[in-house]
This record gives structure tokens, sequence and C-alpha cells, in this order.
């Protein structure tokens, strides 16, 4: 018992286990809309794109958060306007955007002496995380879950029927770019926190693992977030354990919690197998 | 209560997509309370367009679309614009219970937090009831029949109190017990001075319950009461080479030309009273 | 001027570079095609981020690279395809769930079992410093994908386009969608060292939505998208020696300026053209 509260005596993984679970909290609620609308890819998309923001940045002694709010919230809605003008779909259209946008960062990074450190972008150092990017995360997750908070039901029904939507005099565009906002903010905060495939992995599984075990979008977001809570604090001390990746062991975890729900998923689980209906 | 009684004018619209594809040329018609009409054309003949253009989902170049005598924005505002969507458009194992569909259409009563008041959930309850859905609310809608997901979706637009409800293909994948149950409700909604609005390709139940009949191909090709619209001579303009006309053969107890029989894409089967089967209509015109 | 920009090909491991570019675009931009078309754009993603693993179980087990990478990949795939069928989640979120685990089981690995597998060679690739062998195995890989499209791509294609005709045909879907995703993952390892797992998505999706802003006919689209990824695949090598390095990020940015500049400038399906012909059709 003692050794597995040991990690938790030191100051720094406290701080880890907090920035962790904000955005933990945050990247599962936003995963259940991110799964719902079949959204996967940008979640991806966006997190990568980031790249050339930071660098741009760091260049012209912008903050580096507003530069990779900006690159990835513009890579969502370059995307969504190849879609929209040309014949293009957004799956490919994303593709090129962020696959292009990360290379221009890559070319940048090599051009540029600067202290961005690629490694920490991509895999981010959360047990190492700075005073200042500790504070940004907190007041980044907050203001996210504020604007869910408030606005979560219309979001709901923009993903269920956006024509529904409409006529209930919703602005559904503005919802869209709402959500994207939302979501991008989240992908900058997770992203310096934890890193890029973790903060993706996040904004998919939870939301994957609530579909499993409910049939309430409540309910759903409700398992997404101890999910990936779970996930977070396991994760934690694994990787303090066995001084492995921290990024890799939450990650791990999460899929471990993914293949318990298929197993004991009420109507889809592998152990109470029963006919399908027939539609 | 209303300011005026609902109406929908569709005045001369003509809407292009940014792909340069023009899905309708100056279309347009007219409807007053109290009336069901079929919007009937082929597939890829603008139906959908048109219902968009009246949703306020597409913006036509030309021309304007008014309802309630004002702009859609307006009557969007005032909740006065209802849809039933296509089983297909609908993502079934979304999870959300027949209630939560319902209490959606009170959506647009709501305040900003959407959080539900009494009055609402009485609302969400009497189009429950309304529709014969009540005892089956809890359910999630992936676990319906296609009927009752069909009435579902219409209790919503009784609960958002809709006075122009548009129905895109209400009858597919409906049995007919359930397509006779939800044309009389749509015939007592009609009652309380709605406008209904029925897209459809299935030409055989337009007679039955359509006072008025739009027939659509790119354009708006005629339009008026049932009666005059729905004929022969419209249908082939509107069908094209999809129409098939059938005069039934000599061996029937009535005379040759007495009955013609109009089909889409289908082949009709023809019995005798008895239940002999006359034959399979396959002459084309 | 002009023998300063002929420098890069004095240098041998240049002229490799540039071949073994040029023919890992032209493969990934032939298969690009039919990820554009099937709209399977995060499976080309998927599957190069799912190889990680299996890299680092081949070093540990004394195998080689392609062999784990390749069989992971199609571990991955198969985890995907039973998935998908079995529960109620999207495809796209199903390719998520399995993708980023298995990359994370990949610095998992990677972090507790430290070897000389390099993550950064991983993620960015590094195609100035490829061994020999590796130039072989890739060259296999490029001749092994050619000829299964050059064989099985009509059907393949028919797949996307029309099952149910594929099926009349004696065909097969089921098993045009396991050659596919083979097909992918094998592209992907080939990918991976000249352009790292992270831009392999943009070779295995930029050239082929390039190629169709420009035709209609799949067939002048595939030698399109084959010829773009083959020319920004040499050009990008080239390019990359004046930047110091980051040759995958050279080839990828060079082939999204490229679509930029179809996307507003195609004659039939560009931005200008479409909007000339909405002016048209609505006049």
């Amino acid at each position: 018992m003692n050794a597995l509260l040991a990690p938790w005596t030191h100051g720094f993984m406290v701080d880890a286990l907090v920035v962790g679970l904000m955005v933990a909290v945050l990247a599962a609620i936003l995963s259940c809309f991110v799964v719902l609308k079949g959204w996967s890819l940008m979640g991806d998309a966006v997190s990568h794109a980031i790249l050339p923001g930071v660098v741009i940045a760091y260049l012209v002694g912008a903050p580096l958060v507003i530069g990779a709010f900006v690159a990835g919230f513009g890579c969502a809605l370059a995307s969504g306007a190849i879609r929209a003008t040309s014949r293009i779909k957004e799956d490919a259209a994303m593709g090129v955007v962020f696959s292009g946008m990360f290379a221009v960062g890559l070319i940048l990074l090599t051009q540029v002496r600067s202290n961005v450190h690629l490694s920490h972008v991509l895999f981010g150092s959360i047990l190492g995380i700075e005073d200042e990017d500790f504070w940004q995360t907190l007041a980044i997750a907050g203001g996210g879950l504020l604007i869910l908070a408030l606005r979560g039901r219309d979001l709901v029904l923009f993903c269920f029927d956006p024509g529904q939507a409409r006529i209930a005099g919703l602005k559904v565009g503005r919802l869209r770019l709402l959500l994207l906002a939302v979501l991008a903010a989240s992908i900058v905060a997770g992203v310096q926190a934890v890193g890029v495939i973790l903060v993706v992995a996040l904004l998919i599984t939870p939301g994957a693992i609530g579909l499993l075990l409910a049939d309430r979008f409540g309910r759903m977001v409700w398992v997404a977030v101890a999910a990936a809570c779970l996930a977070t604090v396991a994760g934690i001390q694994v990787s303090f354990m066995l001084d492995a990746s921290t990024a890799g062991s939450i990650v791990l975890a999460l899929s471990v919690l993914f293949i318990a729900a298929l197993l004991v998923s009420p109507r889809h689980g592998l152990l109470r197998r029963r006919p399908r209906a027939p539609w | 209560m209303l300011a005026q009684p609902i109406s929908l004018a569709v005045d001369n619209i003509s809407v292009a997509y940014p792909n340069g594809h023009l899905a309708l040329k100056e279309a347009g018609f007219r409807l007053d309370a109290g009336t069901i009409c079929g919007l009937v054309g082929i597939n890829g003949s603008g139906k959908s367009t048109m219902f968009k253009s009246i949703m306020g989902l597409v913006r036509p170049g030309q021309g304007r679309v008014l309802v309630a005598g004002g702009p859609v924005e307006a009557a969007l505002k005032r909740n006065l614009v209802a849809y039933v969507p296509q089983a297909e458009e609908v993502d079934w194992t979304f999870p959300v219970s027949v209630r939560d569909v319902v209490m959606m259409g009170r959506y647009g009563h709501m305040n900003l937090l959407r959080i539900p008041r009494a009055a609402d959930r009485a609302e969400v309850q009497a189009a429950l009831e309304r529709v014969g859905m009540a005892d089956l609310a809890d359910r999630q809608i992936g676990e319906l029949s296609g009927g009752q997901r069909k009435r579902v979706f219409l209790a919503r637009a009784l609960a958002q109190g809709g006075q122009l409800l548009l129905l895109d293909e209400p009858f597919t994948g409906v049995d007919v017990t359930t397509e006779e149950a939800i044309i009389a409700l749509l015939k007592a909604l009609r009652d309380e001075g709605r406008i209904i609005l029925v897209s459809t390709h299935n030409l055989g139940s337009v007679p039955t319950f359509c006072d008025q009949v739009v027939l659509v191909n790119r354009t708006v090709l005629a339009a008026g009461p049932t009666a005059e619209v729905f004929t022969g001579p419209n249908l082939l303009r509107a069908f094209g080479g999809a129409l098939r006309q059938h005069s039934l053969p000599g061996a029937t107890p009535l005379p040759a030309d007495a009955v013609v029989v109009l089909s889409d894409d289908e082949r009709p089967l023809v019995m005798a009273p008895d239940g002999q089967v006359i034959g399979r209509l396959e002459r084309d015109i | 001027m002009f023998d300063e920009l002929l420098i890069p090909f004095q240098y041998d491991y240049m002229l490799r570079a540039m071949g073994i570019s040029a023919l890992v675009g032209a493969v990934a931009g032939l298969l690009s095609c039919y990820v554009v078309l099937k709209g399977w754009s995060l499976m080309g993603d998927a599957l190069s981020h799912a190889i990680v693993p299996g890299v680092v179980v081949a070093w540990l087990a004394g195998l080689p690279f392609a062999a784990g990478a390749f069989a992971s990949g199609m571990l991955a795939a198969l985890v995907m395809a039973w998935l998908r069928d079995r529960t109620p989640i999207r495809e796209d979120a199903v390719i998520g769930v399995v993708f980023t685990g298995f990359f994370g089981l990949g610095l998992f690995l990677m972090s507790i079992y430290p070897s000389n597998v390099r993550l950064r060679t991983i993620v960015f690739g590094n195609v100035l410093g490829i061994a020999d062998e590796d130039i072989v195995q890739m060259a296999i890989i490029a001749v092994v994908v050619l000829g299964a499209l050059a064989l099985r791509g009509r059907d393949l294609m028919l797949s996307l386009f029309d099952p149910t005709q594929l099926v009349v045909a004696g065909g097969s879907p089921a098993r045009m969608r396991i050659l596919l995703l083979v097909l992918l993952a094998a592209t992907a390892v080939a990918g991976l060292q000249a352009v790292g797992a992270v831009l392999v998505i943009g070779m295995l999706v930029t050239p082929g939505a390039t190629a169709y802003l420009l035709t209609d006919s799949f067939g002048r689209m595939a030698g399109l998208a084959a010829g773009i990824g083959a020319g920004t695949g040499l050009l990008g090598a080239y390019a990359s020696y004046f930047l110091d390095g980051s040759t995958g990020g050279s080839i990828v940015a060079l082939q999204a300026a490229l679509f930029v500049v179809v996307l507003v400038l195609a004659p039939k399906h560009g931005i200008l053209a479409s909007r000339r012909a909405a002016k048209v059709a609505a006049a």
C-alpha cells in the first residue's frame, strides 16, 4: 500500500496529476461529441497542425499558446472550407491540410534556433510541467468546461440532428465553430501537458467506452470522464513505478479500460451475446 | 396565438450549388392554412432542395420564401417550422431516449441553457401521448420499429408547436397499418389549421391524403388541388421516362380502357376481386 | 549559382535519397487515389502509427524491421475490422481507438526496453542516412505493391465504386478491403523510413486529392497522382539538402503547396472555375 502511495508524496507528481486530470476531464467530455459526430480525424489533425503556429509565435515573440490555437483552429477551418468549395471529401481535406502544416512546421523548426522542443510537443512532459504552463492549462481547461456546461445541450442537438437545430433557431454554423474552438483550445492545453498522441487518444477512446456502456448522452459523459480519470491516475502510477513513458502508460490504461468495456457492455458486450436486432 | 394564420409562399426561387449544379429554377407555389400537400417528384428532382430552402438551409440565388408572410429566419425564431427527417438521415445508435428526442423540439422555447421547465415537460408528455408513444418514452431510439421511429419525430414536431410541418419521405420502410395511422394523425393536424408538406415519390398514397399536390422536376411543373394536378399527363411530365402507364389487359370484368395504373418505378400486380392474379403490368407506353 | 544547385547530385547519399523518395512517392501516390475515393485518410495515418510497437518488438526479437512493422500494422487492421463489425462505434472512432492504443504500446515498450530504435527516426524518418538493406526492403515493397495494383487495381477500384457489381462479376469486396489494407500497411512501412510516421498520411492522401481535382477519369487520376508523388519525392529530397534536413517535411510541404495551387486554379473542379460555373448557371 505504501509503495502505491509513494509517488504522490512528490510535489511534481501531484501537479502532474492535477493537470492530467483537468485535461482528461475536458477531453473526455469532448470525446463524446467527437465519437458521435464522426470527427476522430479532427483531433489527430488539429493536434499536429499546431506545430507551425508554435514556431511562428516563437519567432515573432507572441505567446506560444496563441500561435498554437490559431494554427489548430485554422487547420479545422481550412479543411471545412476545402470541403465546402471543392469535390474533396472532408477526411482527405483534413489529411492534406494537417500533414502540410506539420511539414511546414518541421521545416521552420530546422531553420530557426528556438527553444521549442519537438519531443515535448509530440510526447508532452506532464511530469516536468512548468509553473506557467500549469496555470495556463488549468485556465484553458476551466474555460472549456464552462462553455460545455453552458452550451452542451445545443451541441448534442447539433451532433444528433443539425436540421432540427437549425429549425429550433440555433445558429448551426456558430455551434460548429464553438465546438471546433473548444476542441482546438483543449488540444492546445493538452498537447503541452500530455503530448500529441495522448491528446488524440483522450479525444476518442473515453467517448467510445461511454458509448459501449451507456445509452443516454448524460450517462455516456459520466462514463467517459470516469474512464479518462481512472486511466490518468493508473497511467501516472505505472509510469512512475516502471519508469515508463507517462503518455504511453496512460494510453495503454485507456486501451485496457476499452477492452474491459467491450467485454461487459450491457447491449454490445461480448460476454452477453444476444442476436442483433434485424435492422 | 398566431398574429395571422400560417401560410407558405415559395416565390419564383432558383437555387444553384457551389459546384455549378442548378437544383431549382424559377420554382414557385403557395399554400394556405389547413392543407396537406404532396411534394412529388423523382429522386434528384429538387425535392430536398425545396425543403432546404423552406428551412433556410440554402439561400435561393433568386426569389424568396415567405412563411406566415415573413422571411424564413423570422418564422424559425417563432418555431413555426417543424421537420421530420428521413429515416436514413438519423443516427439510430445515438445515445438518446425517445423523450430526449421529443424534448429537442422544445429547445427553441427554452432559455440559453436549455433546462426544461414544467411547461416543456407537459408539452412533451402531451405530444408523446398524442402519437401513442408515451409507454416507450424511456427507450433508446434504436430499439424502436420503423413506424414507432416516425411517430417519435412527429411527436417532436408537435412538441415544438410547429404550424408548418415538413415530412421527408415519411412512408419509406413503414407498413400499411402504420401508414394509415400516420395519415389519420396528419389529417387531424391539418384540421387544426396546420400546413403539412410531405415529400414523396410514392404515388399510390398521394390521392388518399393530399389536398394539394406540387409536382417538381428542377422547377415546379404544376401546383394546385390534387384532382386538378395529379393527372396522367402532368405525372408523365414530372416522371418522364421513369414512369410507366399501364392499361389493363382486356380479360377483366372492367372495360379495358376504364382503368389506368400509374407507378413510378415498380411494376404493380393486378388481381381480380376473387384473388385471382390477372397479371403483372408490363406494357410500357 | 548554377553550380551550387548541382551540388546535391555529387553526393551518393543524396542521389540515393532522391531516388528512393521518388519511388516511395510514386507508390504512395498511386495508393492515395484509392484512399481519397474510399474516404480512408484516417486509416493511412492510423497504420503508419500502428507500426511502432512492431518495430520495437522486432528489434527485441532480432527480426527484420520491416517484418515486425508490417505484422503490427496488419494486426491493428484486423482488430479494427473485428471491432467495427461488433460494436455500435463508428468506423472512424474505432480506427482512432486502435491506432492510439498501438502507438501508446509502442511508446511504453520503447521506454521500458531501451533499444537502439530511435523514436526520432520512426517519427520523422531518416532517408538521408538510410542503410543499404533498408533500400532493398523498400524497393521490394514498392515492386510488390505496384505488381499487386497492376493485377488487381481494377477490381479494387470497382469495390470502391460499386461493390455489388464486383460481387456479380465474381469478385469479393471483403477481399479487396483486405488487399487495400495490406498495400496500405506495406506502403506505410516504406513511407515510415522516407518521411516518418507523422507525415506518411501526407503522401497517402495529398497526391490523390490533387489529381482528383484535375481529372474525371480514374486511369488519368492514378497516373497523375503517381507522377506527383514521384516528382515531389525527388524535388523534396533535393530541396532538403539546402534546407538542412527534414526530407519528409520538404516532400510533404511541396505536395501541400501543389495541392493549394491546383485547388484554386484547376480547370474544371478548381475554386475559380466552379465559381464561374455557378454564376453562369444562375444567370
